[in-house]
């Protein structure tokens, strides 16, 4: 904590109530000049950010900065909190943060400037302004990256739990007259045993605000910790078994009505013309707009705009890619891996000499992966619902960065910032795809032409064909081995960096010369953040390549990482530990194969081991073993169930996912023809969780992903012999 | 458009709808029952799953006039007049159902449909049942444990609260 505690102070007032409110703040004078006009207020030192609150009720609750999307967030902090504070975690609520600059998630911001942490460079500049130039820099209000319980729970969270308590702790000790360190603390209670007195949080709360500040207060070690570590219910779900839950799809706003839309297919087109003939003839039709990038039909129905909508022939624009195809755009990526040759690229790691290692290398192989273009597919499709009126404009909808929302609302519907309230919901999923402002955008513009509130709802097709996708890529490599199969030199070229830096390279592995470059393909279509990002390529490019190392060698793949694994114990025991739980090396029926796998990210080391079935026409994945180290887990139902979640999203990937393009547009439009993993498909999965470093803390939401899609094409090598070099497994036949 | 009369939640309710409407916008937009969800419009995902006289349906893709005459049940009509949840969401929250959540309006009511008509099925049958609706967080594990333990198969570990 010693980083935080040189920056940060802690802030407290009372609130209307009486309810004692504890923040973080950052220092005014902070090194970061960048972030100084925003982050202090005059003179004074100014609160940055809310995070809990005791109301005279004795209900402690904790202001999440983050958003919930699945991933059990709200849960997880509200545990760091809780737990530092010594609160009753049955009178514990928990609160969304508003879209609000008060709520800027400084932690992430402070582990993007803290030079051994990275954060995703997650925040488009989808508008202007300096506010959005500050999110760039610095990630606010951000969920994603998988960062919201390493950044914002270590680091914010706990911090404003044991500051809270030590100042209840105090002004207890002021009343009662006694030394603070006869003082106790628990389950919301106040307590001195040698009196007798034991008193609710919610006695002192005023009396507390009004203590002097800790400077750096004093945090639990872990064998002292009571709620984190324990498997906690989701706060979240009672309201998501009975239909209460309100998603940005479930916006209610009195007298609103609903618009379908459709861009043009091809990314960067325009609307040239468009035949409203039959379209407005139809019931319910309010407004047919060409709104330039799209068309936009407005109904008292949101069925009734998507009929008439579907009736409208629209004319696009010509644009240089509406002969490209899918095949072409393979073949562009191999084009400039070609012209970067040997020594071209830009150049991303280089350690030792990896040509004078392949000199002396005794075996070499060479290899070349593809992945396609993957869609998010989220289950509530993209939507938004906005009224622009009188100076004002109220937004609402599920955004991963609800500050940029809020931002993006105000350039579309000019005006500022102060003058747009945003109002979140939870997402129906987010994996990245929710942290762009494009339906956002789109709504406001919608509700500013048409003059009173409109919800907008994409159609499953516009969904499909408009994301903003995980990039198609193709890796190539070059291994070396020595004499004693040892791999001594790895050499990686390939056509896609988005984010984090470290995706591609493998600095766990002990490999005497690597080098990884990377060509820069220009693409039109949008890129987005997509589920793990890069490491759901790159995780399958390096544990693919790796396996085939192995059998180059002549060992085994889980025996051949252990040597590469060997000086890195904490590594080596996620990896023994998925082994170790699958009954690595022993019998199978014919035809049937294990694959292993380990992708590091995120800050959490993950390991799995898959099993196919290859008896029947298509692949099956039989069974999953994960073991994970995210340093320490907070909610172990709730990580193990983020592992399941992660593996199986990039299962689905591995088996069907497979966006392409013709004639410049996505081909794929629905659920038939861009299929998803269900049910009779689920793998049995056995998960095993390793608290390996108390202090710094993996993410959960993503780390589970990457490993799958080698464990499974490992494993396919391993069942038939037949080594799958693009993804997904429905391009190929193993009949 | 024309008025249509529903029963829904063993309510009558009537509406002024185009009969070609789909149930999953009536409910949503003039009823104001917003717990069924719009997937994909297609049944293709069964997130808007209904029970339309208890037999499961996509309600993204049957017309309203369909529905005449018959009885809707959606998510908000499932838990007991006291409140008391259904045995299926029980065991949705004892075996930590739901991530986003956004498809379990949809799960939970082919999950009901299925236990009302089979009370003890095997996995096959559950596999068969529930094959119509994806959920993107991939939850089909603890769909499969919560269906078993609902219908008295098994029981998972209960997280505590």
């Amino acid at each position: 904590m010693g980083k935080w505690s040189r920056r940060a102070f802690i802030g407290a007032g009372v609130v209307a109530g009486g309810a004692l409110v504890v923040g973080v703040a950052v220092r005014q004078g902070n090194p970061i000049d960048k972030l100084s006009p925003l982050l202090t207020n005059g003179e004074n030192e100014q609160l940055l950010n809310a995070w809990v609150k005791v109301d005279t009720d004795n209900i402690v609750t904790a202001v999440i900065p983050h958003v919930e999307m699945g991933q059990g967030v709200y849960t997880a902090l509200a545990q760091m909190l809780a737990d530092e504070m010594d609160a009753d975690w049955s009178k514990v609520q928990i609160l969304e943060a508003p879209a609000d600059m008060q709520y800027v998630s400084d932690s992430i911001a402070r582990d993007f400037l803290a030079p051994d942490l990275q954060v995703p460079a997650l925040l488009e500049p989808t508008v202007a302004g300096g506010i959005l130039e500050l999110a760039q820099a610095m990630g606010l209000q951000f969920t994603g990256g998988s960062y919201s319980v390493r950044a914002t729970g270590q680091r914010a969270m706990r911090t404003a739990g044991a500051a809270a308590r030590e100042m209840l702790v105090a002004a207890a000790a002021s009343e009662w007259q006694v030394p603070e360190s006869e003082i106790t603390t628990a389950d919301s209670m106040v307590s001195h045993a040698k009196s007798g007195k034991s008193e609710p949080f919610a006695t002192f709360a005023s009396a507390a605000a009004e203590q002097s500040l800790p400077a750096k207060p004093k945090l639990k070690s872990p064998e002292n910790y009571k709620i984190m570590g324990q498997p906690k219910a989701r706060l979240d779900i009672p309201e998501k078994v009975d239909g209460s839950a309100v998603f940005g799809i479930d916006a209610d706003v009195p007298g609103m009505k609903y618009a379908a839309v459709k861009a043009p297919p091809v990314v960067g087109a325009t609307v040239e013309s468009m035949d409203t003939t039959t379209a407005k003839t139809m019931p319910g039709v309010l407004q047919i707009l060409n709104m330039g990038d799209f068309v936009a039909v407005v109904a008292d129905g949101y069925w009734q705009a998507q009929q008439a909508l579907n009736t409208i022939d629209a004319k696009y624009s010509k644009t240089e890619n509406d002969s490209l195809d899918q095949d072409a755009i393979f073949t562009r990526y191999a084009t400039y891996l070609d012209e970067a040759g040997e020594d071209g690229g830009d150049m991303q790691t280089e350690e030792g000499d990896v040509a004078k290692g392949f000199a002396n290398a005794t075996t070499k192989v060479e290899a070349e992966y593809k992945v396609p273009f993957l869609a998010h597919a989220t289950m509530e499709p993209m939507n938004c619902t906005a009224w622009v009126r009188d100076g004002k404009c109220d937004v609402w909808s599920g955004h991963q960065a609800p500050v940029n929302a809020r931002q993006a609302a105000a350039d579309a519907a000019g005006l500022p910032f102060e003058d747009v309230t945003y109002h979140n919901a939870y997402l129906g999923g987010g994996f990245g795809r929710r942290s762009d402002s494009d339906a956002i955008i789109m709504a406001t513009r919608i509700a500013k032409a048409a003059g009173y509130p409109v919800k907008m709802i994409w159609s499953r097709e516009e969904d499909t064909a408009q994301d903003h996708y995980r990039p198609s890529a193709t890796s190539r490599f070059r291994g070396g081995l020595d004499k004693d199969g040892k791999l001594v030199s790895w050499d990686n070229i390939h056509t896609h960096l988005f984010d984090p830096k470290d995706a591609p390279t493998v600095p766990y592995y002990n490999i005497a010369s690597h080098r990884i470059r990377k060509v820069d393909v220009p693409m039109h279509l949008r890129f987005g953040p997509w589920r793990s990002v890069d490491h759901s390529q790159h995780g399958f490019f390096i544990e693919s390549f790796v396996d085939e190392m192995a059998h180059a060698a002549g060992k085994d793949g889980y025996l051949f990482r252990r040597e590469l694994l060997a000086e890195s114990p904490r590594h080596l025991k996620v990896l023994e530990t998925a082994a170790k739980m699958s009954d690595w090396g022993s019998a199978l029926p014919e035809k049937h194969g294990r694959g292993i796998a380990f992708v590091p990210s995120f800050g959490s080391i993950v390991a799995q081991v898959a099993e196919v079935d290859m008896t029947g026409p298509k692949p099956k994945v039989t069974k999953v073993y994960i073991a994970a180290d995210p340093g320490f887990v907070v909610n172990p139902d709730g990580f193990t169930a983020q592992m399941e979640s992660g593996m199986v999203y990039g299962l689905t990937a591995v088996l069907y996912g497979d966006i392409t393009v013709k004639d410049g547009a996505v081909q794929q439009s629905n659920f038939h023809d861009y299929k998803m993993l269900r049910i009779d498909e689920m793998p049995e999965v056995e998960v095993a969780l390793i608290n390996g470093d108390h202090e710094r803390l993996g993410g959960g939401g993503e780390p589970g992903l990457p490993p799958i899609a080698p464990a499974v094409t490992n494993a396919v090598f391993a069942a038939t012999g037949k080594r799958v070099r693009e993804l997904p497994l429905s391009k190929h036949s193993f009949a | 458009m024309s008025m249509i009369k529903l029963n829904v939640n063993s309510q009558t309710r009537e509406v002024d709808a185009d009969p070609a409407t789909p149930i999953l916008w009536v409910i949503r937009e003039n009823l104001n029952m917003p717990g069924t969800k719009f997937g994909c419009g297609i049944a293709q995902c069964g997130a808007c799953t209904v029970h339309l006289d208890d037999q499961p349906i996509r309600s993204c893709s049957t017309p309203v006039s369909a529905a005449q005459g018959k009885n809707i049940t959606t998510i908000e009509g499932i838990a007991a007049e006291d409140g008391t949840l259904h045995k299926v969401q029980q065991a949705w929250i004892e075996a930590q159902v739901p991530q986003c959540g956004y498809c379990q309006s949809g799960q939970i009511m082919a999950a009901t449909a299925l236990l009302k008509k089979n009370p003890q099925p095997t996995d096959e049958q559950i596999d068969a049942a529930m094959a119509g609706n994806v959920c993107r967080c991939g939850m089909y594990g603890r769909i499969r444990k919560a269906i078993k333990a609902a219908a008295g198969i098994d029981q998972p570990a209960k997280v505590e609260a």
